[in-house]
């Protein structure tokens, strides 16, 4: 068996995985990504629609020309690049093993590790429609990989349940392929993806969104021959007599993603209730040296708020193995709390603090709002707010927020309220 | 000419084609479906029952207590998963422990190990997860869990391997009667045969009529389950309510791979194919799973399935044995405990053929009991994987994630006898797709490594049955030929 020794290991060549390599590289250390696709880039390979990069690089790319930015930057570096290579175990200790056809198992020990593995798309299983199981069901990000890398069209009539921006996204490619999109269903009485996929990939092509409506029952024995959609009530329970039918040779499911972390819990890392890391202000996780950032640590919107933060990981993961670390300074562990419309908050614990510093919070409401206050709380007071015009659930909230140790009691809670008219704005 | 057709290929029907491929006959296995396990057999509880709850005196009683020994050996020869975990039927109040110290009477008369346990510690011990309102439970340690499946491929290749021919794809839909048997029309082949077992499942009563052996009809009845992810609600042990006089009720139950379920419910439905699941049936389990173990995480859910018994109009009786036609034998009714008893209704039913037919069973010298399985990358240590890699690439590449399933492993049960063809058959064959992505990041690689393997467009690999495809075309000037690489 092959052992390997490096400073950095990064699992997973996705954006997260390339920028927090490039980074970590940058500052000097030793870099091994190990990627289980033939090439670099994860998903942003099979996302050949454009939007992407206009946060991070000011112009706008495709998913391709995204990655393939990193992946030249990547080239022009020494950074060990392993690919078609799975991760089969992480241990606490940092010791990975995977294996690929031509080297065979390996073990590579590094001082630190970065996880990046992004997320998957939660199943028809998870969500429970009720139905038949036949041919012709697919997650949108599997139909996307189908149709855009492959070149295979999953059906010719499709109804997607769900409207996730993958959802929408393979909405309007289906359609440009001819493929008739007989609508989009979506649970929640709004849409779940960005504005601009609504606008750009429904709107414009005429498709129709029904929301407050879901999935009740998927027929045939062995395609799908029709789906019946109905009404839900304000509890998601399916209000009868609204029955619509759809002759259809395939549903899509875009209802959402999950962080992928069974390679982390082998390792031990201890996991938040959204699938993701519990990590501290440094992106590291429950197990020292061991980092996370990108999709597997939260599911972002815009795939440069992932280049940012897995830079910071990057940098940290370096801090890190060359002891640039944070010893003798743990003060106090205070435990992050979504409060009030906040569904969840990264980092869940902020483990170093002594003199005043600047901790990125990111976190998503529960349900969308317009003209609120968001509060960041504790010892039972507000130490800093900020406005927010509009806010919705598939658009991630970031800010910086300056933390004074006198301020701070065990927990900070983040709310966010309408904002009452009668408060004054402090600066 | 066929000495023995058997219709069928259920696990019942698998286990009387390896029982019979120990003697000197010529045998077919007639299967409507691609593969084996393509209706009951792949979609029930795949518990091994301990056998003393079916009434006494009943055939399903008698096979149960018999057949479930029989899976020692049976594991033994023919290496399918199958672990004796072990069951409890949880009881609540005192009318359910009247209930529990009747099972235990009754698993006294058939020699069935079997205690009740009070020891509320000792019950949180062997199952921390349990109702908290549990006040005692009846402990039955030979009740196991078996992979339906792998069980049901094992009998199959097993009896393929000892020269019984197998049919696929080929619904029965005539039978005549000739001066030597029967003529079968079987999809587009005509079988001769002089006996016939009719292990049809749901669908045996439809067989015995055409051959005019009308003696009983089949009544589908649904159960609908729910699959949890591995690891989230640890449990050791089947458990099952106390039962009512119709029903064992809804259970709980792990998988030998390490999974856990709830189901099934029991709904009597007219269409004998019907395998949909409903919101109302699958809220009917989840509220019966959870009063066994009330902290099961819904939202872990990996899939749900109905399957569908087959319960005969004869009080719900096995219906096995010789029919009023001479040379038609019936493997039919095979309702729970049905799996448990599969290899004891396989021995009956090769006596069956002993006394009331004229063929003469003799032995064959060289019948192999022993059925290898596939090589599993699960089952290697660090060295042998080094060197599986080193002789074979494909040992280094893993297709499926959820499951760790490499391509080596996927490109040898396509090659295996009743080899896999379909994405379904690679499923119920190594798993990738059931896992929790549920195919999500695997589909397009199997998709490729069957078109290679099978030398065939993508466009013509079905999910199951023909009129199944996977994807119905490819983009517009691309051209469908079969995928040639070796990067899946």
């Amino acid at each position: 068996m092959k052992l390997l020794e490096t400073d950095i290991a990064v699992i997973g060549g996705g954006p997260a995985g390339l920028a927090a390599a490039l980074t970590a590289y940058n500052k000097g250390a030793k870099v091994t990504i190990i990627e289980r696709d033939f090439e670099l880039g994860g998903i942003l390979q099979q996302c050949i629609h454009n939007g992407f990069g206009l946060t991070y690089f000011k112009e706008e790319l495709t998913g391709p020309e995204y990655a393939e930015k990193f992946i030249a930057m990547v080239k022009q570096t020494n950074i060990e690049v392993l690919l078609d290579s799975m991760v089969i175990d992480l241990s606490s200790d940092k010791t990975i093993t995977s294996m690929n056809p031509q080297k065979g198992l390996m073990k590579i020990k590094a001082k630190a590790v970065i996880l990046a593995m992004g997320c998957r798309e939660r199943t028809r299983g998870a969500i429970n429609v009720p139905g038949t199981r036949p041919a012709g069901i697919y997650n949108a990000g599997t139909a996307q990989r189908l149709v855009n890398m492959e070149g295979y069209m999953p059906g010719k009539r499709i109804v997607i349940l769900g409207s996730g921006d993958i959802g929408l996204i393979m909405a309007r490619r289906m359609t440009l392929e001819g493929v008739k999109i007989l609508c989009v269903a979506e649970i929640l009485p709004y849409c779940s993806g960005l504005v601009r996929n609504f606008v750009q990939c429904l709107q414009d092509y005429d498709i129709p969104l029904y929301l407050s409506h879901t999935i009740t029952e998927i027929r045939g024995t062995k395609r799908v021959e029709e789906v019946v959609i109905s009404e839900v009530d304000e509890r998601w329970m399916p209000i009868k007599g609204t029955e619509k039918i759809f002759k259809c040779d395939t549903v899509l499911f875009s209802v959402g993603l999950i962080p992928e972390n069974e390679i982390s819990l082998k390792a031990g890392v201890e996991l938040d209730k959204t699938n993701g890391p519990m990590v501290n202000e440094y992106l590291e996780t429950s197990v020292p040296g061991i980092f996370a950032c990108g999709n597997v640590l939260q599911v972002h919107d815009l795939v440069d708020w992932v280049t940012m933060e897995a830079e910071r990981a990057g940098e940290n993961a370096y801090n890190y193995c060359t002891n640039q670390d944070r010893k003798g300074k743990l003060l106090k562990s205070i435990q992050t709390i979504p409060g009030e419309n906040v569904g969840y908050i990264v980092p869940q614990r902020i483990q170093y603090l002594k003199d005043p510093k600047t901790v990125q919070f990111s976190f998503r409401p529960k349900i969308p709002d317009k003209e609120c206050i968001i509060e960041f709380v504790s010892k039972g007071k507000i130490f800093d707010k900020r406005k927010a015009k509009h806010i919705i659930p598939s658009e991630m909230i970031i800010h910086k927020i300056a933390i004074k140790p006198e301020d701070m009691g065990e927990n900070i809670t983040i709310n966010i309220r309408k904002n009452p008219k009668s408060i004054k704005e402090e600066s | 000419m066929f000495d023995i057709a058997i219709i069928g290929g259920g696990v019942t029907g698998c286990a009387i084609a390896r029982w019979l491929s120990k003697y000197e006959l010529k045998t077919i296995l007639i299967e409507k479906h691609e593969d084996v396990a393509s209706e009951t057999s792949k979609a029930n509880s795949a518990i091994i029952h301990a056998g003393y709850d079916a009434p006494e005196g009943t055939l399903r009683s008698k096979m149960n207590v018999k057949g479930n020994p029989m899976f020692d050996q049976a594991q033994k020869e023919l290496c399918f998963e199958f672990k004796r975990v072990g069951s409890f039927v949880v009881g609540f109040n005192d009318d359910d422990m009247k209930v529990l110290h009747k099972e235990k009477a009754q698993a006294d008369k058939f020699k069935i190990p079997a205690e009740v346990i009070t020891d509320i510690k000792r019950i949180k011990t062997m199952e921390p997860n349990i109702s908290d309102k549990v006040i005692g439970v009846f402990y039955a340690p030979t009740a196991g869990i078996v992979w339906p499946f792998g069980l049901t491929i094992a009998l199959a290749e097993n009896a393929h391997n000892n020269g019984v021919k197998f049919l696929f794809s080929s619904p029965v839909t005539d039978i005549q009667r000739n001066e030597h048997g029967f003529i079968i029309q079987a999809g587009k082949n005509q079988v001769e045969t002089q006996v016939i077992i009719n292990a049809a499942g749901v669908f045996a009563d439809e067989i015995a009529n055409m051959a005019g052996a009308a003696e009983f009809t089949i009544a589908p009845r649904k159960g609908e389950y729910i699959l949890m992810d591995r690891n989230v609600v640890p449990i050791n042990h089947i458990l099952f309510p106390t039962p009512t006089p119709i029903s064992k009720g809804i259970l709980v139950c792990p998988t030998v791979e390490g999974h856990t379920f709830i189901g099934p419910n029991a709904q009597d439905i007219d269409n004998k194919e019907d395998l949909s699941t409903s919101s109302a049936g699958l809220n009917e389990i989840i509220v019966g799973g959870r009063k066994l173990l009330p902290s099961i995480p819904i939202r872990l859910a990996i899939t749900n399935f109905a399957g569908i018994r087959a319960i005969s109009n004869k009080n719900g009786e096995f219906v096995i044995g010789q029919s009023k036609v001479d040379g038609f034998i019936n493997a039919a009714g095979i309702c729970s405990p049905g799996l448990s008893s599969c290899l004891a209704v396989a021995e009956y039913i090769t006596e069956t053929v002993k006394q009331y037919t004229s063929l003469r069973l003799e032995e064959k010298a060289n019948w192999n009991p022993i059925r290898l399985p596939q090589k599993r990358l699960s089952e290697m240590n660090e060295d042998e994987l080094s060197n599986a890699i080193k002789k074979r690439p494909q040992w280094g590449r893993v297709i499926c994630r959820c499951e760790t399933v490499t391509e080596a492993e996927i490109v040898d049960a396509i090659h295996r006898p009743i080899g896999a063809h379909s994405m379904d058959m690679i499923k119920k064959r190594l798993r990738p797709g059931m896992g929790r992505c549920q195919g999500g990041f695997c589909t397009p690689k199997i998709l490729k490594i069957l078109s290679r393997e099978m030398d065939l467009p993508v466009t013509k690999i079905m999910k199951n049955d023909t009129g199944s495809p996977m994807v119905i075309g490819r983009l517009k000037q691309l051209e469908s030929l079969p995928w040639k690489g070796d990067r899946p």
